[in-house]
């Protein structure tokens, strides 16, 4: 069966920037254009069997607002090659979609040409458009990263509900400032960093009342050089711990050799002495429920929220790094694994709090 | 907490300097009167290709060379385009942006694309602990090699009087003999060798890794710090110290409490507005080279 392959897709994207610039007679410039087309989709298909209709596998397809190599996304897409790789669906993607045009026109073309039963992705650039969609093909399940609510009949939403890591995160973090200041380096004040920052926050002075915590903001979520350099700034304003809620934070922990914290992945690797530990979203629990609930035909629109806390394996905190360039007190850790097995078999709920951290600035002194 | 001033100007030379290099290299090309739009893609072409080349060898030595090489490539497409052809510049330039970004992008993907990001080698600071002189080689480099150099090439050499009267007056810089296209064209190839180390220096010195979007319109910034700078090297380099200074200032004052009350976004816009508010007041009546975007043919 032919699937929607990666020429479609470019074909489409190609005469998009064909037709942004027309007439242009540069052999090379045009060949700049198609390349900048093909560069953030290549949309392969992976899965096993080549046929959804045949053997009864569910189809799904993935519709990114960003490029996969943006941790939000990366990680819906981490979850479904994984659920793939297992057998599960069949799955391809595209991704780099950034308009709520593009989104719309995407997402057109894949039912038109695919009919996938279940499209997951990421809504909040494009919110409307994909809500319009999903309510003219309401025979398609659509699954989307979205602040909003559900939409029936058959629009669920997710998020990145990380607060129980972030909660254990910070207190680590709490634990080991030396100097009382903790640093935060965030991409901007919206509601599902907020939450992050803020159970970050709450941790830190569950475990040290006096702890201060700086919160900077970079308004972008890839600009890793200025981050670095708000954790440098950070840092001079007298932080001794980080949290890397943006990339370019955990080069700084580094250089300067200070504790940190990850975020999304476990980012061990990246500074193997100075990450503590990371806070990690898991979508696959997510994945496993819509693609559930379509096989045996209980699908219904849903706010898929508590997929991704703790106690469902949605989020975890990576195993504590116990080869760091500085001591860890083990009565902290054990107090951290204690509150992680309330969280897990539910006895402690971690707070969920979205406003903008006080003033962007300095909160609890 | 007393405000850390060392710190906030140590930052500023940090952030300063790949805009530096970069807006030396655009001075060059305009110089001769070749604006290079490419010079966005050029910082992204650096950028990756110096952290490729580290991946893969592990040297930093070969790639900076490899960035410097990529860069002057970069160089090189523009001058084909633009002084060869003839294309229109702000065409030819936007579209080598495209161009390497994609490129790069997809690239980054085939190699090192899911899961874990790869992490280089990468320049460590020299005097750490020294305060304003902790400072990764790079930066030492363009503030204390390339700026005087590229200052004194263009006022006190042959080469650099021949620069600036093609950007003049192409016409009589060919009548006496020089050659327009080659001095373009080796303006541009350099321009673009130092736009390629100053792409360089986000993945070799400052992170050790590769993102997307790294470069984040650094290069646009330079576009204006040449015209804010007037096409002279001293003011194009303090305009990069200004922007340094007050992007270091607005990450520092975010998280100093006694400005707590002025909106995030208002500090985050804080060294944009200095730059257009400098603009404004130093662009007007400003002499463009004479030759600025224009294509030269024999009559």
């Amino acid at each position: 069966m032919p699937s929607m392959s990666s020429t479609q897709q470019t074909a489409g994207r190609r005469r998009r920037a064909g037709s942004a610039r027309p007439g242009l007679v540069a052999g090379i410039a045009v060949s700049a254009l198609v390349l900048a087309a093909c560069g953030g989709t290549t949309g392969e298909e992976s899965g096993g069997s080549s046929s959804s209709a045949d053997d009864g596998t569910i189809s799904v397809f993935g519709a990114f607002a960003t490029p996969l190599e943006e941790p939000w996304d990366g990680a819906i897409h981490a979850a479904l090659t994984a659920a793939a790789d297992d057998g599960e669906i069949e799955y391809q993607h595209v991704d780099d979609l950034g308009t709520a045009d593009e989104m719309e026109r995407a997402l057109r073309d894949i039912i038109a040409t695919e009919d996938p039963d279940v499209i997951i992705g990421d809504a909040f650039a494009a919110e409307e458009a994909v809500r319009e969609v999903a309510a003219e093909f309401p025979d398609t399940a659509f699954a989307f990263g979205s602040g909003g609510a559900e939409q029936a009949p058959n629009f669920s939403v997710f998020d990145n509900w990380l607060q129980d890591p972030a909660y254990l995160a910070g207190m680590l973090a709490g634990g080991l400032t030396k100097t009382g200041t903790i640093g935060v380096v965030g991409a901007m004040p919206i509601p599902e960093v907020n939450r992050i920052v803020n159970a970050f926050t709450a941790g830190a002075q569950e475990q040290n009342p006096a702890a201060r915590v700086t919160v900077s903001f970079i308004n972008s979520f890839f600009d890793p050089a200025t981050a670095k350099q708000a954790a440098e700034a950070a840092i001079a304003g007298g932080a001794d711990v980080l949290f890397a809620e943006r990339d370019g934070v955990i080069a700084a922990a580094e250089e300067n050799k200070l504790p940190v914290f990850g975020m999304m992945v476990d980012q061990q690797e990246q500074a193997p002495e100075y990450v503590v530990s990371s806070l990690i979203w898991d979508m696959r629990p997510t994945v496993d429920a819509v693609v559930g609930a379509v096989a045996d035909g209980s699908y219904q629109a849903s706010n898929l929220a508590e997929y991704s806390f703790m106690k469902n394996k949605g989020s975890s905190l990576a195993p504590i790094n116990t080869g760091t360039a500085f001591p860890i007190p083990a009565e902290l850790t054990a107090k951290v694994e204690e509150r992680q097995a309330a969280i897990l078999d539910g006895s402690v709920v971690t707070p969920v709090d979205e406003n903008e951290p006080a003033g962007s600035t300095t909160v609890g002194e | 907490m007393d405000f850390p001033v060392v710190a906030v100007l140590a930052a500023t030379l940090t952030i300063a300097t790949p805009l530096v290099f970069g807006a030396l290299g655009a001075l060059l090309g305009e110089r001769t009167g070749v604006l290079n739009l490419g010079i966005e893609g050029t910082l992204y072409a650096g950028a990756f290709i110096g952290f490729l080349v580290a991946a893969r060898t592990g040297s930093l030595a070969l790639a900076t060379l490899a960035a410097v090489v990529a860069g002057a490539l970069a160089g090189a497409l523009m001058a084909l385009l633009a002084v060869t052809l003839g294309v229109n510049q702000h065409v030819a330039g936007i579209g080598i942006t495209l161009l390497l970004v994609a490129a790069c992008d997809f690239t980054n993907r085939q190699l090192f694309g899911g899961g874990q990001q790869t992490v280089t080698e990468k320049f460590g600071r020299l005097f750490a602990g020294g305060g304003i002189v902790a400072q990764y080689p790079m930066t030492f480099v363009a503030f204390l090699v390339l700026a005087p150099a590229v200052w004194w090439v263009l006022r006190s050499t042959g080469a650099g009087l021949r620069l600036t009267a093609v950007g003049e007056n192409p016409e009589a810089a060919d009548t006496a003999g020089i050659s327009v296209a080659r001095t373009r064209w080796t303006a541009l190839v350099v321009g673009g060798a130092l736009m390629g180390l100053g792409g360089s220096f986000l993945t070799l010195s400052v992170l050790g890794t590769f993102t997307l979007d790294i470069v984040s319109g650094r290069g646009w910034i330079c576009i204006a710090l040449v015209i804010f700078g007037r096409w002279k090297v001293v003011p194009v380099v303090l305009g990069a110290l200004l922007f340094g200074l007050f992007d270091a200032l607005q990450l520092q004052l975010a998280i100093t409490p006694a400005f707590g009350s002025i909106p995030n976004e208002l500090l985050i816009a804080l060294p944009y507005l200095v730059v257009i508010a400098a603009l404004a007041v130093r662009g007007r009546g400003v002499r463009y080279p004479g030759a600025y975007l224009t294509a030269y043919r024999r009559a």
